[in-house]
Formats: structure tokens, C-alpha cells, sequence
């Protein structure tokens, strides 16, 4: 099977975020960055149906040049070639754009599945694995959480999660795109040997331009503002000397909830 | 045309999805707020009743269609049916609920029609004309007001608990039948059985007091500082997602949307960060004590009390200082 993993780099999760001067993106400076946690999950699929049936794992990535080094870990982890569309204007923010660029590097790829995580950890659209699967013209799935795949027979069946706890299955004919959810199954370290091979693997670098994506292309949605709710805070917070606020905690339990 | 806004109603057949009464209430107030006139659209086999339901509320009319390859939802035919419902009517918006269907369906009408879709909003802005969506971002630590740049319709889904469907202004509309030809769609992805995995699951929703853990606890090794804890208060252990994920409890103890829903006397939510997938399963709880140690952490705007603080200092004294007067 030729299976394209799509991962994004995101801010980590220990990030304490800070609005940007422009207020429409983070700053960065004190920020490190990882693979958002629902596209590892999609890789170690990947990996895992090119371990059961043989054939080639493509990680496909749009960012910051800066993420060459998640997409080395995705080589390093067992995927063999990387292609990464390369966002320096940081113009790649919306899911049409990303849909659209996204679509054009795989035009000429002969894939029999594309996985993605379920959504971003950062802008959190939980919008372009559907609206890519719509430019490839192919069926999708989402929030899937086992995949049992059958290539001969060209179709494969993928567990749906649905709301409170309930699964339902599908069957779908490949080609076909699914987004994967968090906690599939457990992903895999890179090995020492993983991590040598990864330096000598490919990773092809392409430009918005050379996917039909130019300068002057807008954006269908555009943050205008992004800031912290101070006021939002409910919870009347206790700080301090751990004794004192436990004890305190337990007065306001029994005076004033009445639930001890 | 423009001045009309469709608000999609999800149902199951026989009872209309809550999240969709809250989008409705959203349309009310936009309609309201911008002069334009709201309809609800209904997508089923056999829906008239749920249709007269509708007709309830103050909205300029019910639009629903009647159509044996909605009955059951796929997605081929759900977005055929909407796009040719809005490439003639063409509204300014279609407001829908962010429920697991509509993510499902949305962004791929969104991208067949070239029409914006903002998922996942908690509010609208209106300032001088312009309306921009509020939707929260980077692991729900930061709010953005995000604009539209495309022509309309634009898509718009709400995240639950967004509005009260109690604040539904009654109405008396007129009910339209509207039928769309699916003639054309292929059914490419085929639904299967349906598993219910917690069908033998501890019922966590009659428990009075929930003791949950969340991935601040780090290590399985940790798990009995929860444990302890919840045996001084005579609770049941719930836990968010990735506990669950790190099979450091059974599934069938998550709470959130993809687990179960409680309402609980006391909730006390322990290294849980309070993503919006956790809090909708556990904010009806009467009263909710957070402990964290980051003090931004989403969880503490729906506690009633907060810790801020170490889980590995905080949970023993608690638990040492519970067991002394109960
Ligand atoms: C479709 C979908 C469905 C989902 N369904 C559910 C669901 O049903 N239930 C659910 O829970 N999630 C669900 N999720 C996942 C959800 O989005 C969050 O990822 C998850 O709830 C986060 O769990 P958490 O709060 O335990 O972890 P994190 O978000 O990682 O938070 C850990 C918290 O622990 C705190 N912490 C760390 N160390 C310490 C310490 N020493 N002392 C005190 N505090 C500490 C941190 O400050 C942080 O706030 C779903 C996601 C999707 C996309």
C-alpha cells in the first residue's frame, strides 16, 4: 500500500501562550514545537498497515520551514519520504488554502490511503482532512480509531468513534482518506538505527507557488484578533501554603457547598 | 436574497438534537441582530412531524425534505442535498450544530461550494455591520475573533453549550415541503454495525461524588493518590481521555463527549486541563473543585473551586486532611 500521513507541526503542550504583537498569531520566541498529538496516532496507523502489507509511507506536511525536524521524527519513527510544503508567509492558515495545496502535491502521487489526525492543536478547524478528501474526490472518514484494510479487494474498514461512547463501522473503497482520533493505539518510539536512517531519507520541499497557491490568495477565514479571557476565570482559586489551602477547601466544602 | 439565514436541525428520526435547539437560539438572536430572516432546515425521510414541531418557535418558516436516501445519514447525500438547497436559495448563513455528524459533512460542502465554513464557534461580534465568529484556539487557552473573507452562504458550526435552548422564543411559522433529486449520488461509503464497548460499563451518572484524573497524574504508578482519595470520599474514579488512551483506566470510567455524562454532587477534576470534549460530559456538576497547576488552565472557568498547585503535594494532603474529619 502507498499511504500519504499528513502531520502538522503545533506549538507543545506545555506552551504558556502569548499573543503576538499583530494579535493574530502566538508569539513564538519562547515556544517549542512537536507533531500535533492526533497525527502520531495517524502515522503509527500508517506504520503499522505498511508493516502488515508491505509498500511506502509518505509523510506530507504544510509549515514553517522549521518543520523539517518533526518531519525527520515521521522518518525516524519508519516513514520513508517526506514531502513538506513550505509556508514562510505564514499565508497556509485556512483549510481551503491548505486543502488546496495539499491536493496539488498529491496529484501525482499514486496513493491508496491518506491519514490525518482529527484536528489541530493549534487552530483546532477539524476542517481539512474533509475538505481535502473532497479536492482529491474521494471518500473519507472521520475520528477513527481502528482500521482493518483489505488492498487486494481495494476497500478497507474503519472504526468511527460517535458521541458517548458508541463506534460505528464503515466500509470504504480505496482510494480513500481517513482522519484519525488520538489513542488508536499506542505510538511507537524511533529507534537509534531510525533515527540515523532519517537523516539520509528525502524530504522534497515545494512552494505554495508551484501548487496553484500565489502571493495574493486569501484566505477564506482570517483571524482578526486573538486574546486571553482574564474575566472568564468561574472558580474562586486557592494558592499558597498547600495546608492552609486544603484546609480552606474543606471549610468551603462543608459551609458553603454543603457537598461533604 | 441575502438576508436570510437557514439554521440546520440534526435529529435522530424522532427527537431533534439539543445542539441544534442552541443553534437555533443563535439564529433567533442574529436574526434579530441583523435584520434578516431565519428558517429552519430539516434533512430526513418521514420529518413533517418533527417539522410541526419546529413550526413552534419563531422562525419565518420550516424547510424540510422528505427523501428515502436521507433517512440514514451518509455524507454524499447530506452534502448534495444542502448544496442544492443553498446554490438556489443562497442564504448568508447556514448555522449548524458542531456535532460529529455535521464535522463529518460540513467542510466537504464547505469545499465543493467554495463557501467558508467556521467550525466549532461559542459566540458572534457584530461591530458596525461587520460579524465576525468567536471560536477558541491553541488547546482552548486563547479566544479568536475570526472573519470571513469568501462570498456568502457561510457555513458556521456552534460548539455545544454555546446557548441555553431554553431561551427559544415561541412562534407559530408555516412548514414548507422542499424536495431536492439525489438521483445523481453515489454511495461510496457504506455504514456497518454499530458497537457500544460500555455497554456493560459502570454507570458513573448516579454516582454523587466523581473523583477525576486527568494526564497531569504522569505515571500509572500515581494513579493511587486518585484512588486513595476517592475511597476517603466514597467516590467513583472518572478520567479524561488520554487516562483512558494509556489504559490506566477502563474506557468505560472517561467522562466527555466520546464517554459519559455526569452530573455529580461534588466533581473534583484533578491534572485535567478542561478541553471542551471533557467539560461538556461533567459542567452540570454541582459543584466542581479543579486542582492544576497551570493557572490558565481552561478547567478553572467552570469550577466552582480551584487549587492551584502540585497534584502530588495537594492530592495527599487533601486526602490525609479528608480522612481526619469524615
Ligand atoms: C472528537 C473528540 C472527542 C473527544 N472526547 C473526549 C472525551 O469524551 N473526554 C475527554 O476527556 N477528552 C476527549 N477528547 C480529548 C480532549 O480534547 C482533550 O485532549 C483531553 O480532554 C485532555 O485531557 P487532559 O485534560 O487529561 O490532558 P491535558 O490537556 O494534557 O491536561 C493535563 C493538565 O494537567 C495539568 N498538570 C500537569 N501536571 C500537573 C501537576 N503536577 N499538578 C497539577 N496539574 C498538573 C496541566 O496543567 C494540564 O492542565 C476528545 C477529543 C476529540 C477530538
Amino acid at each position: 500500500m502507498r499511504i500519504v500521513v499528513c502531520i502538522k507541526e503545533v506549538s507543545s503542550r506545555e506552551s504558556r501562550y502569548e499573543v503576538a504583537s499583530d494579535e493574530a498569531w502566538i508569539n513564538e520566541a519562547n515556544i517549542s514545537f512537536e507533531i500535533n498529538e492526533c497525527d502520531e496516532y495517524a502515522l503509527e496507523e500508517g506504520l503499522k498497515l505498511k508493516e502488515h502489507f508491505g509498500g511506502e509511507v509518505v509523510v506530507l506536511s504544510v509549515g514553517d520551514p522549521r518543520a523539517e525536524k518533526v518531519m525527520r521524527k515521521a522518518l525516524a519513527m519508519g516513514a520513508d519520504r517526506g514531502i513538506l510544503i513550505a509556508d514562510e508567509r505564514r499565508q497556509l492558515t485556512s483549510p481551503h488554502l491548505l486543502g488546496k495545496v495539499m491536493s496539488s502535491a498529491l496529484k501525482d502521487e499514486e496513493f491508496d490511503l491518506v491519514l490525518t489526525g482529527t484536528q489541530s492543536d493549534d487552530l483546532s478547524y477539524a476542517q481539512t482532512a474533509v475538505v481535502l478528501a473532497e479536492l482529491l474526490s474521494i471518500p473519507h472518514a472521520t475520528i477513527i480509531m481502528k482500521i482493518e484494510a483489505e488492498p487486494e479487494a481495494k476497500r478497507l474498514r474503519a472504526l468511527r468513534e460517535m458521541e458517548s461512547g458508541r463506534f460505528q463501522w464503515l466500509e470504504l473503497p480505496l482510494p480513500a482518506l481517513l482522519s484519525i482520533q488520538a489513542g488508536s493505539s499506542p505510538v511507537r518510539y524511533a529507534s537509534l538505527k531510525g533515527i540515523m536512517q532519517a537523516r539520509k531519507k528525502e524530504i522534497r520541499t515545494l512552494k505554495p507557488e508551484e501548487l496553484g497557491v500565489e502571493a495574493t490568495a486569501v484566505p477564506e477565514l482570517e483571524v482578526v484578533r486573538l486574546y486571553q479571557k482574564k474575566e472568564e476565570r468561574k472558580a474562586e482559586l486557592l494558592e499558597g501554603e498547600t495546608g492552609a489551602i486544603v484546609e480552606q477547601l474543606v471549610e468551603k466544602l462543608q459551609k458553603e457547598a454543603k457537598v461533604l | 436574497m441575502k438576508e436570510l439565514i437557514y439554521v440546520l436541525v440534526d435529529h435522530n428520526g424522532e427527537n431533534i438534537n439539543p445542539t441544534s435547539l442552541e443553534t437555533l437560539v443563535l439564529g433567533q438572536e442574529l436574526a434579530e441582530k441583523t435584520g434578516r430572516r431565519l428558517h429552519a432546515l430539516l434533512l430526513g425521510c418521514n420529518v413533517r412531524n418533527l417539522a410541526e414541531q419546529l413550526a413552534g418557535y419563531e422562525v419565518d418558516s420550516v424547510i424540510y425534505t422528505d427523501n428515502a436516501l436521507l433517512e440514514d445519514y451518509t455524507f454524499e447525500s447530506q452534502c448534495e442535498a444542502l448544496s442544492q438547497i443553498l446554490k438556489t436559495e443562497t442564504p448568508a448563513l447556514l448555522l449548524m450544530a458542531h456535532s460529529y455528524q455535521n464535522i463529518d459533512m460540513a467542510p466537504r460542502l464547505s469545499a465543493r461550494l467554495g463557501k467558508a465554513l467556521v467550525t466549532d464557534c461559542v459566540d458572534f461580534k457584530l461591530s458596525e455591520g461587520e460579524l465576525v465568529f468567536v471560536r477558541k484556539m491553541f488547546r482552548a487557552k486563547l479566544y479568536a475573533d475570526v472573519r470571513v473573507r469568501s462570498e456568502p452562504p457561510w457555513l458556521v458550526t456552534l460548539q455545544a453549550g454555546s446557548r441555553f435552548a431554553d431561551a427559544l422564543v415561541k412562534g407559530s411559522a408555516k412548514v414548507i415541503d422542499r424536495q431536492v433529486d439525489l438521483s445523481s449520488v453515489e454511495i461510496k461509503r457504506v455504514t456497518g454495525e454499530t458497537v457500544d464497548f460500555a455497554k456493560d460499563r459502570v454507570d458513573l451518572s448516579q454516582a454523587e461524588t466523581i473523583v477525576a484524573v486527568g494526564r497531569g497524574i504522569k505515571k500509572q504508578e500515581n494513579m493511587d493518590l486518585i484512588r486513595d482519595l476517592a475511597d476517603v470520599v466514597n467516590a467513583e474514579i472518572g478520567a479524561s481521555r488520554p487516562v483512558v488512551d494509556n489504559d490506566w483506566l477502563s474506557r468505560d470510567r472517561q467522562i466527555g463527549s466520546s464517554g459519559q455524562t455526569v452530573s455529580p454532587r461534588l466533581y473534583l477534576a484533578i491534572g485535567i486541563s478542561g478541553a471542551i470534549q471533557h467539560v461538556v460530559g461533567m459542567k452540570s456538576s454541582q459543584c466542581i473543585v479543579a486542582i492544576n497547576s497551570d493557572r490558565n488552565a481552561p478547567i478553572f472557568n467552570v469550577a466552582t473551586y480551584g487549587i492551584l498547585g502540585d497534584l502530588q503535594e495537594i492530592v495527599p494532603a487533601l486526602t490525609k486532611k479528608l480522612r481526619e474529619i469524615l
